[in-house]
């Protein structure tokens, strides 16, 4: 007979099964049984500084490993502090288990001290959600959490437990199968749809392949690059999808969208058919979505139904695991070959050599001055040290979009952002998670001036833990997208962008006990860098760089995605 | 436009808050809903009438089919089906008048499920435009108060019922208990 535990215990127990090693939190009231236990447990819990750096820690991890991200919170104002970084991985389909406590069931409804309605607040933050009412259905709501947020279509799931289930005492019941009936998705996908589409990219003149963040859930790059090797056929992989292809392989074009690359965005508009895998046709890929890719054929693989044709019509829907899917359509391609593949051999030449075209006449390139640190100047510094194998977690803004564009990832889970919900804030916690879950590798913290701010406490959390995160802040003293678009749009009428009163970095790292450095000058910037990565420890690098640079091309809001501003007015640089 | 759908789900708190927040979230006015018990009392049977923009009624069921919660919902708008309301009217009436609401009530195959001094309760079923016009003629009679079921519907080529079976946690099985 197993040994009576309390509810908490059992938690600890569920964890230890689901092989979580690490998880994030911050305790409080309702949690003290919980983390009483954690006293005697294996499992390690790093303390963060906000419960919102929790759940982006959580999904640091998630992100760069592709396992279950688990954070914990208080009741109450614990669990509100959840929810941006709870909608945040919902966006991206990050698998999170987010544990909180909450009032003893007794209290439920009467308003006690730090009481809130967690469990209808995170409805539509989660994936699913659940209130555990007593020990007994404990171990099976956790594993079923886990079942959820890992499966399917990833997500976060929130468990909430009020106290007196934490104190009860009871016996673990191994639960060896999850039962959920209404959770039903297709991993295979239809095999005549498979065939269909195998024909249909032998019979295109011009195919693309827009590849997304599915790609990385579903852990299908190698499938994804023997395909696009064997059809021979040019791709593009989104924000999500960023690393799904190796930056540095030939049939790999770049970012499309809002500030992707001409030859990208040039690529889609021509194309006769896009092979759409595990992308959802988001608003700042497709541009103005009546003129996003207006001759082509649409395949759509996703392994969510409630995708496919939700913002343009797909002609082969396929709903499937993109992993079992792409190979499965590779397969067909190599039965159909022989009779198909001659047929229209001179129009893919005429293809690939208008892609290669687009793709030497706007190419993207960093820029640099003698005078200013130009933030594409530092990306490339970054993608120099990096070679397209270090972890490079950003934070939202122009920053982001220059690391997309100017930085190399050779594998997929080393480029860690916010990408649906564009939450600031989230890249020093996020690299965090992802230090954490991988020790060996190189990370950097990309941030702006106006995220990094928003997560400064965490610095408390890297110094703790000595880990050697490299922060890098790309300072240009403005909330610098925000300025980008107040100057196009808005008449260059600047409101409440400018973020004056900077710490300095050197007091600021020196205050939480590790080294912080400034660098302004072009010239010294390659040297900067190589000392922080040398550097045992954490760093952080301010560097400086120009106030006004936007990012371009840029795709107007409302724009088709063929009309973007390549470049600004007046050129800049030498 | 308003689109019938048929849901059936899991007979767990938060269910019926899950489901209305698909439409809620999406700014879709529900018009009518009903939930009760199947032969099964894990399970209910939910109607819903809801104010969708046409060209979003098949995401709409998408998104409600995603939930963990929801066994199969289906969109009844233009399916073979039965739709029905039920209604119930307290009618005030003067004396002399007694017979004739009666007799009106008949001809909607409505009847008298209370009677005091006052007036009648009666109750019809039926499908939304009859109930309209039961309730019009009815309420020439005196002060009427109405309560309405709102849309309750049954298919009439029922759905293979398609569910998840267990999944099987075999790395659950091999572990040994660790937290000692």
């Amino acid at each position: 007979m197993a040994r009576l535990m309390t509810g908490a215990e059992i938690v600890l127990e569920c964890l230890i099964r689901e092989k979580v090693d690490t998880f994030f939190g911050y305790p409080g009231g309702v949690t003290l049984p919980l983390y009483d236990a954690l006293y005697d447990s294996k499992i390690r819990h790093i303390l963060v500084k906000h419960e919102q750096n929790a759940c982006f820690a959580a999904q640091g991890y998630a992100r760069a490993t592709g396992k279950v991200g688990v954070c914990c919170a208080t009741s109450g104002p614990g669990a509100t502090n959840l929810i941006t970084a709870l909608v945040d991985a919902l966006m991206d389909s990050i698998p999170v288990v987010a544990i909180t406590g909450q009032v003893s069931t007794k209290l439920i409804g009467s308003d006690a001290f730090q009481e809130a309605d967690t469990f209808g607040i995170t409805r539509p933050c989660t994936k699913h959600n659940y209130m555990v009412k007593n020990l007994a259905e404990l171990p099976r709501i956790i594993h079923e959490a886990f079942h959820i947020a890992s499966s399917g279509r990833p997500g976060p799931v929130l468990v909430d437990i009020p106290k007196d289930v934490f104190q009860a005492q009871g016996h673990y019941t191994p639960v060896t199968s999850v039962h959920l009936p209404g959770y039903k998705f297709s991993m295979d996908g239809h095999a005549g749809q498979i065939r269909r589409a195998a024909q249909m990219v032998w019979e295109a003149e011009r195919p693309m392949v827009y590849a997304g963040g599915g790609i990385l859930h579903s852990e299908a790059s190698k499938e994804l690059r023997e395909f696009v090797e064997f059809a021979d056929i040019p791709s593009v992989c989104t924000l999500m999808g960023l690393g799904a292809m190796p930056s540095e392989h030939p049939n790999y074009i770049s970012m499309p969208g809002m500030h992707g690359s001409y030859a990208a965005n040039m690529a889609l508009t021509e194309s006769d058919l896009l092979i759409c895998l595990g992308v959802r046709f988001d608003d700042r890929v497709t541009g103005r979505l009546a003129a996003f890719a207006p001759h082509a054929r649409i395949i759509h693989v996703d392994i969510d139904p409630a995708e496919i044709s939700k913002n343009r019509v797909a002609d082969i829907p396929i709903v499937g695991d993109a992993k079992r899917v792409i190979e499965k359509i590779t397969e067909n391609l190599k039965e159909l070959a022989p009779e198909m593949r001659a047929k229209n051999s001179s129009a893919r030449k005429a293809w690939w050599k208008q892609v290669r075209d687009w793709k030497a006449e706007h190419p993207l390139v960093p820029e640099f001055s003698t005078e200013e640190i130009k933030p594409q100047h530092l990306m490339a510094e970054i993608d120099r040290i990096s070679g397209g194998n270090a972890i490079v977690s950003s934070d939202v803004g122009q920053h982001q979009m220059w690391c997309a564009q100017l930085i190399r990832f050779n594998e997929p889970r080393l480029w860690i952002n916010s990408g649906g919900l564009g939450s600031m804030g989230f890249g020093l916690p996020a690299a965090i998670g992802a230090q954490f879950a991988q020790p060996d590798k190189l990370v950097f913290a990309v941030c702006g001036d106006g995220g990094f701010q928003m997560s400064i406490p965490e610095l408390g959390t890297i110094a703790n833990n000595n880990l050697p995160v490299k922060i890098v802040i790309m300072n240009n003293g403005y909330l610098g997208m925000v300025r980008q678009w107040q100057e196009l749009f808005y008449k260059n009428r600047l409101s409440s962008v400018l973020l004056e009163g900077f710490p300095d970095p050197e007091k600021l790292a020196g205050a939480y006990g590790f080294t912080g450095k400034t660098v302004t000058k072009p010239s010294e910037l390659r040297a900067a860098l190589q000392a922080a990565v040398d550097h045992p420890g954490p760093y952080l690098l301010n560097v400086m760089v120009t106030q006004f640079e936007n990012v371009y091309p840029m795709v107007p809001a409302g724009g088709a995605i063929n009309e973007m501003v390549l470049a600004p007015p007046t050129p800049v640089g030498v | 436009m308003l689109q019938l759908i048929s849901l059936l789900v899991e007979n767990k708190p938060g269910a019926l808050m899950r489901v209305t927040g698909v439409l809620a979230a999406r700014g879709y006015n529900i018009e009518s809903l009903t939930v009760a018990r199947t032969l099964d009392p894990e399970l209910s049977r939910m109607s819903i009438t809801v104010d969708v923009e046409p060209s979003q009624c098949a995401q709409v069921i998408k998104q409600i089919n995603k939930l963990i919660n929801v066994l199969q919902a289906t969109d009844l708008t233009e399916a073979p089906a039965v739709r029905r309301e039920l209604v119930l009217v307290r009618v005030r009436s003067a004396k002399e008048d007694r017979t004739t609401i009666l007799k009106e009530a008949d001809i909607f195959g409505a009847r008298a499920v209370e009677s005091s001094v006052d007036g009648f309760a009666l109750e019809a079923t039926g499908d939304s435009e009859k109930m309209d016009a039961f309730i019009r003629v009815i309420e020439r009679y005196g002060d009427i108060e109405v309560t309405r079921s709102g849309m309750v519907a049954v298919s009439m080529e029922p759905k293979k019922l398609k569910l998840a079976p267990p999944v099987r946690k075999e790395y659950l099985e091999a572990q040994e208990v660790t937290t000692e």
